[in-house]
């Protein structure tokens, strides 16, 4: 509660943030959907007038699109599976008593500051190269035949490659809600006569779940709109097509914007709708 | 107090979290030791790890040959510039969010969030037609506002966050004690947040200094940070392992050392302070 | 001078109203308590004289000039807040020197100034430490030193001593009432402690529901409360308020009595009860009686010395020249 005088005064201070979100947000997105109507191709006639749904329907009728949607499927889920099981894990290992714990924590969170692009490289020549690769060296020292990951196993690959990435995100999450769980509940299960692998399942686990939601959805939004990974590494080939890059490949390589466009739409409204939950809980959390 | 934990269940336990930490550590070891290496030896079979021939020759020739430094300043202006902007605008926003709160500021602060969600792929291609149209393609200036304005939700909710942990009843003492508005945010806001900014401007310089969506599509010779730098050695002619693991290391270096400092704040500021 | 008028003075969070009309006058050099349960709206009417709400109709006057509109910090008012509000970053003799500083006074006259808050509330001491290396009431004297400097038209305290512990508290009072006697400046003090507005205040303002219950000094609040709601919130332990036919006997709806104006003996009186708990103070001892016949336990306070133990049966004596008389309408009747 406040004065009107610092009422207008807030009103004023805020209006730079709010003008200039609120054009970075209308503009494209008027831009989008006006081109996702019309055939628009730059290189090849330019804009040739309205077309209607005709680039929606060609966008979700096109063989490109099912696999498309695949993909990113696969990638998300698969990524949020590792990551989540994994960072549950290693937040409750992070936990326990032992020696250089925060050179670990370190060590560990380390591969989110590197950025995707080197992430993308290192991983695709130096580990996954099928002749120099440490992979290679590793599989030859066994006996086994190196393979080429990337086109051999390409989902499985892009999938280690963002989870490597995204498992510091969701480990340092989830350690941080473990670390705030009050230990007197532990205290109190532990006198009720409960194991420790019960005390995990009826009292870290419900405690983690708002955590591990949150990390859920944070990462659903990054993970839908993976871009430098695949750029760098497959290209789009091989069946790695997500969303994102069939879009941008739309767009950008075939200079069909009317036709990008309209993915564009699709993947925005796909974006929303998780971003809806997200909201939810975070606003739910903005009560108290 | 804590019961003592015997001596051997901590030594399993370090045990454990040592190895399993430096596996995850490895790529970025192993790329940091490959750095240090001559092109024969980084693709010898079998590889050695530490006894090899440590040359920094690779560091000489990959800022030869691509001219790192200005990529590397491209980088530091586009991650500095977009933050510092950022937060010059955010500041006075988050005031008046936590501490003039409406009824529409948790609806202002969510529709902020949810611009972050915006798809960058649904809006390539009129921000691309908007800098070619103004000029701004493949310019610095052009990419921290770009990155201002995505990171920009982010800024505001961390410093909001910060904001509402101090209490307004400082404000209100500065108010009463004659203090502007410009002096009560001067003098007693900004000093009492300097931990809270210091820590969003960290995060975000992360954020920016990452961002490879935009700065890859935007940029092409004048204005390409790092990332677009990385990204030329994908091509086969620049496939030549210690070199791109010097290139990696130079890349990664600055913004490694910055986010060990920062990995608290990072959890509030990607969580939106939803997990504290 | 420092004479505060609150005229037809209303406040409204959106629809609802939590201070109705309100007129009120406090004057200068008066050292006035505003007093009541939590969420009486106390604070927010010392807000709105401070000026860090907005009134929503009616107006405020300062030494008769209209202040409604006057931001804080041109009310020429000082406040000393429940947190004390200390801005952490700054030493004591920054925090102390900041309104001046605001206000662009010279170095030379600040310093002079800070010199003589300081020795006023020995804090000389430690002038140079940071808020958080200060005591509870230690702060407290930082937050009153930054307050004096300015030499307010008035001081307002808002809870100023509801985070300190006990024994501090009764030696911060002595304080500030002894600031008072030396400065003669208005003070207006917001408290819930009723033995805080006791022994302060020269004039207590009661408030319920934003409305003001009554406004005296404390012996005419002690002596003739107006109504029930005073009656029963000014004075400790409580006064036993008995309704029902001994009330009917006396001519009135509600009959209101203190612990100290009744006395308890073996026998003879014309009320008799059953003794419950017995507190025991020393000096005084009170009894809680059930059994008694009337609508509720009464509470009865003896000398430490009266000797009567649980489930005893005792004879309790009323003084009919101190009982108060309430009628239907919770009004004191005259």
């Amino acid at each position: 509660m406040a004065t009107k005088a610092s009422r207008s005064a807030a009103r004023l201070m805020m209006a730079p943030a709010v003008i200039l979100l609120l054009g970075w947000m209308l503009v494209p997105l008027t831009m989008t959907l006006w081109f996702s109507f019309r055939r628009y191709l730059p290189l090849r006639g330019g804009d040739q007038g309205w077309t209607g749904f005709d680039n929606y329907v060609r966008f979700v009728t096109s063989s490109a699109f099912w696999p498309a949607v695949q993909a990113t499927l696969v990638i998300v889920g698969g990524v949020l599976i590792i990551t989540v099981c994994l960072g549950v894990l290693l937040a409750i290992l992070l936990d326990q008593p032992m020696w250089g714990q925060g050179i670990v924590r370190v060590l560990v969170i380390a591969p989110f500051f590197v950025m995707p692009t080197v992430s993308a490289l290192v991983w695709k020549n130096m580990f996954m190269d099928p002749v120099n690769g440490l992979f290679a060296h590793v599989w030859r020292f066994f006996g086994a035949e190196p393979l080429s990951w990337l086109s051999e196993a390409s989902m499985p690959s892009i999938i280690l490659i963002v989870s490597w990435q995204w498992l510091p995100f969701a480990t340092l999450i989830l350690l941080t809600a473990i670390q705030s769980l009050d230990s007197e509940q532990l205290e109190a299960a532990e006198m009720d006569g409960a194991p420790k692998l019960k005390q995990f399942w009826f009292i870290i686990l419900p405690h983690l779940s708002r955590a591990i939601t949150i990390v859920i959805l944070i990462q659903t939004i990054f993970l839908l709109s993976i871009f430098a990974e695949i750029f760098v590494t497959t290209g789009g080939a091989f069946g790695t097509r997500t969303l994102t890059y069939l879009i941008f490949q739309r767009v950008l390589e075939s200079q069909n914007v009317g036709l990008g466009s309209a993915g564009g739409v699709y993947a925005i409204i796909l974006a929303n709708i998780v971003a809806l939950f997200l909201m939810r809980i975070v606003g739910k959390n903005l009560d108290n | 107090m804590a019961r003592t934990v015997t001596a051997r269940r901590k030594a399993i336990n370090t045990a454990i979290a040592w190895t399993i930490g430096l596996l995850i550590f490895f790529p970025i070891l192993w790329t940091i030791l490959t750095s240090f290496k001559t092109e024969a030896e980084a693709i010898a079979s079998p590889p050695s790890f530490l006894f090899f021939d440590w040359t920094l020759e690779n560091y000489a020739v990959v800022q030869e040959r691509s001219n790192y430094m200005r990529f590397l300043w491209n980088s530091v202006i586009i991650a500095v510039g977009s933050t510092i902007l950022g937060i010059i605008i955010a500041v006075p926003a988050a005031w008046s969010m936590a501490f003039v709160p409406s009824k529409r500021t948790k609806d202002i602060l969510l529709w902020m969030l949810s611009t972050k969600m915006l798809p960058a792929v649904g809006v390539l291609y009129p921000i691309y037609l908007i800098f070619i149209r103004m000029g701004i393609l493949d310019s610095r200036a052009g990419l921290v506002v770009v990155l201002m304005l995505i990171n920009l939700p982010i800024i505001v909710w961390m410093l909001y966050t910060y904001f509402k942990e101090i209490p307004g009843e400082i404000l209100e003492a500065a108010r009463m004690d004659g203090a502007t508005l410009k002096s009560e945010i001067l003098y007693v806001l900004t000093p009492m947040a300097i931990p809270g900014i210091a820590s969003t401007v960290l995060l975000n310089i992360i954020l920016a200094w990452n961002e490879a969506f935009w700065t890859l599509n935007l940029t092409a010779a004048n204005a390409a940070p790092l990332t677009a730098f990385i990204a030329s050695y994908s091509s086969p002619e620049g496939l030549f392992y210690a070199k791109l693991s010097a290139a990696s290391t130079m890349a990664i270096a600055p913004i490694l050392i910055l986010g060990w400092f920062s990995q608290k704040q990072l959890v509030r500021g990607l969580t939106f302070g939803a997990v504290k | 001078m420092g004479r505060i008028t609150l005229d037809k003075v209303t406040k409204s969070f959106g629809d609802v109203e939590v201070i109705p009309p309100l007129d009120l006058t406090i004057e200068d050099g008066e050292f006035t308590v505003f007093v009541g349960p939590s969420g009486c709206g106390k604070s927010t009417l010392l807000r709105l004289i401070a000026g860090l709400e907005d009134i929503t109709s009616g107006q405020i006057r300062i030494d008769g000039n209209d202040a409604t509109s006057v931001p804080p910090a041109r009310r020429g008012l000082a406040m000393v807040f429940q947190s004390y509000a200390l801005y952490p970053h700054m030493s004591v003799r920054k925090n102390i020197a900041f309104p001046l500083r605001m206000a662009k006074l010279d170095q030379a006259e600040i310093d002079r100034r800070v010199e003589g808050a300081a020795s006023v509330l020995n804090l000389a001491d430690y002038i140079d430490r940071k808020p958080g290396q200060l005591s509870g009431g230690q702060r407290q004297r930082v937050a009153i030193g930054r307050a004096i400097v300015r030499e307010p038209a008035a001081f307002l305290f808002d809870e100023p001593l509801s985070n300190l512990d006990a024994a501090l508290r009764v030696g911060m009072r002595l304080e500030i009432s002894e600031l008072h006697k030396r400065l003669e400046t208005t003070m207006i003090y917001v408290t819930h402690d009723q033995v805080e507005a006791m022994t302060m205040a020269d004039k207590i303002v009661v408030l319920r529901a934003g409305h003001i219950e009554q406004v005296g000094s404390p012996l005419e609040l002690y002596r003739t409360p107006r109504n029930l709601f005073v009656a029963g919130f000014i004075g400790s332990p409580r006064m036993n308020l008995i309704s029902g036919p001994e009330a009917e006997k006396h001519g009135c709806h509600t009959l209101g009595i203190r612990p100290e104006h009744i006395e308890v003996s073996a026998e003879g009186g014309p009320w008799s009860g059953v003794v419950g708990v017995s507190e025991h103070l020393g000096s005084d001892t009170f009894f809680h009686i059930h059994d008694t016949g009337l609508d509720e336990t009464i509470t009865v306070r003896a000398d430490g010395e009266v000797g009567f133990s649980h489930g005893d049966r005792v004879s309790l004596t009323p003084r009919e020249d101190v009982m108060h008389r309430f009628g239907a309408d919770g009004l004191r009747m005259a």
